[in-house]
């Protein structure tokens, strides 16, 4: 496939491999905050017609350059420093939440082939990269010298440690049933002869429910959006943030709700995989599955008031634990039988 | 000096850069993150190793959940700097003695050449698994002293649970499962009545 770049390898000599990982890196990431951009304006859409309203449709035809005025208009705002803030972690805190939902790209398979980084243990570092994002809310939250903020990234770090034991649970039914850590083999253990009764969401359907409520709780999405809870503590943990470094703090939640619906579509619903036999697989089938993931998270926000907060740990500790603890003990006991059909 | 030589170094020099900054940070805030800076590192002195296994489990336990409730307490808390720093002089030639005698023994065993020679890392195929190599290991080859001490911690977590439970009268709490359980007619309650007729007569 790549034989056209030999030449250029043979002349870059040893400085070609972190040339070409580079490469590889800004084709992921610039698609991204594409992709990002526009599923504001998909957000915005989508909401205005669940509630019969037209949504943005002033800039551009349809709407379609609203994210890039957005952009602009936060570019151009001034960053405002709180008195008595400190400083540095203030400005370091979005930084520290986007890195996490960028870093974990590495391991994230588009097809058989397109990875950056084919790592044995991918499964192991999704987990860990993803329970990285709480410092950037908790530091923004400390850093801002606000009380609103700072109760929210109390709240926030109580339900990520929460939702992160569940959620870590699920992929562990995963790993079971794969028997790999290794995302690529995960998606290739659901492939078979029978299209989509092959993938692992049907033996694992309490966790696959489990694992993608987790995911909306761990982005901070509406209805466990108590993090910025605007009607309680106006913003939480980002009410001091103005400009690009709130735009930052965006980035990072809508990066990762495109990260859970991509860790969702592999792991549970099949990856590049073909629903039906007769159809070839491909990248293509990742995007719509990963386009229906991402359309639920919009769907939960239009239709669900807010959890209250003990609710919220309710659900997180005397449901989801308990549940996923059960089916992981079911699944290996499933697994000895032979009626493991997977 | 190899590429990995020099990753190697880079990270090390993060690391006790980074534990130092622990102890000489005058916000507990700031010790705490240096704390998770140091383990970051660490954690990609392992990866060097090929311990992938141990290297992302050190975030992910550490970093991941132990540090995030380590610095959820401390921002919390109210520090009296000048207090903890109160006889830091007095104790100072102590602690001075005790660092000189582990660096000294560090020195003399990880210095002795029969060692440093027969403990170089083993180079793995590319295949190689840490992950897969250790799980058959702790369950096979350790399993009982690996329940043990997952018992262990079980009983401590329980005990930790007891210890802090206390039974307070008077608490306002909310009931769930009655919330969930309520139905229309226990909350509303529909009477017929005739609507009023306009007053005849008198």
């Amino acid at each position: 496939m790549m034989e056209w770049l030999e030449p250029i390898q043979k002349m870059l000599g040893s400085a070609w491999l972190p040339i070409w990982t580079l490469l590889k890196i800004v084709v992921i990431v610039l698609p991204l905050m594409g992709a990002v951009a526009y599923l504001t304006l998909a957000e915005r859409k989508v909401i205005g017609w669940m509630q019969i309203r037209i949504g943005p449709n002033r800039v551009g035809y349809f709407g379609l350059l609203q994210p890039l005025a957005d952009g602009l208009k936060l570019l151009m705002k001034e960053i405002i420093v709180p008195s008595g803030a400190n400083k540095f972690l203030f400005i370091v805190a979005p930084i520290l939440t986007l890195m996490p939902a960028l870093a974990v790209w590495a391991v994230v398979p588009f097809n058989a082939e397109l990875v950056v980084a084919n790592v044995n243990a991918g499964l192991l570092y999704v987990l860990a990269m993803a329970s990285l994002g709480v410092y950037g809310i908790i530091i923004a939250g400390w850093a801002s010298n606000s009380k609103y903020a700072f109760l929210g990234s109390l709240r926030s770090a109580a339900q990520i440690v929460s939702y992160e034991i569940a959620m870590g649970f699920a992929l562990v039914t995963v790993l079971m049933a794969s028997q790999s850590l290794n995302l690529g083999d995960i998606v290739r253990g659901q492939h078979g002869t029978h299209g989509l009764l092959n993938w692992y969401f049907i033996p694992l359907f309490p966790m696959f429910v489990v694992y993608f409520i987790s995911g909306v709780a761990e982005t901070n999405r509406a209805p466990f959006d108590v993090a910025e809870g605007e009607s309680e503590i106006v913003a939480g943990f980002h009410v001091e943030y103005s400009g690009m470094a709130f735009a930052l703090f965006f980035l990072g939640e809508y990066a990762n709700m495109i990260l859970v619906s991509f860790l969702t579509s592999i792991m549970f619903l099949g990856g590049w995989l073909s629903p039906v036999p007769f159809l070839p697989d491909g990248i293509l089938w990742m995007f719509a599955k990963v386009a229906v993931v991402l359309f639920l998270f919009l769907w939960f926000r239009a239709t669900f008031p807010r959890y209250r907060y003990d609710q919220l740990m309710r659900l997180g500790w005397k449901v989801f634990i308990p549940v996923s603890l059960i089916w992981v003990v079911v699944v290996g006991v499933w697994m000895q039988t032979s009626y493991w059909l997977w | 000096m190899s590429f990995f030589d020099a990753v190697f170094y880079l990270f090390a020099i993060l690391t006790t850069l980074a534990a130092t900054g622990v102890i000489i940070a005058r916000n507990p805030v700031h010790a705490a993150l240096f704390l998770v800076l140091a383990f970051c590192s660490a954690a990609g002195i392992w990866m060097l190793l090929e311990a992938e296994f141990l290297a992302i489990t050190l975030v992910l336990v550490y970093v991941g959940a132990v540090m995030v409730l380590f610095l959820f307490v401390v921002m919390m808390l109210d520090i009296n700097l000048v207090k903890l720093k109160e006889g830091f002089w007095r104790w100072f030639p102590f602690g001075a003695v005790i660092a000189g005698l582990m660096v000294f023994e560090m020195v003399w065993v990880l210095g002795s050449r029969q060692i440093s020679e027969s403990s170089r890392a083993v180079v793995h195929a590319a295949n190689y698994s840490n992950t897969k190599e250790l799980g058959k290991l702790i369950y096979t080859q350790y399993v009982y002293p690996f329940e043990l001490a997952a018992v262990v911690l079980l009983v401590a977590m329980v005990a930790a649970i007891a210890l802090t439970l206390r039974r307070r009268s008077g608490v306002k709490s909310q009931n769930v499962s009655e919330q969930v359980k309520v139905k229309k007619a226990d909350r509303l309650r529909i009477v017929k009545m005739h609507s009023e007729s306009r007053a005849e007569g008198k």
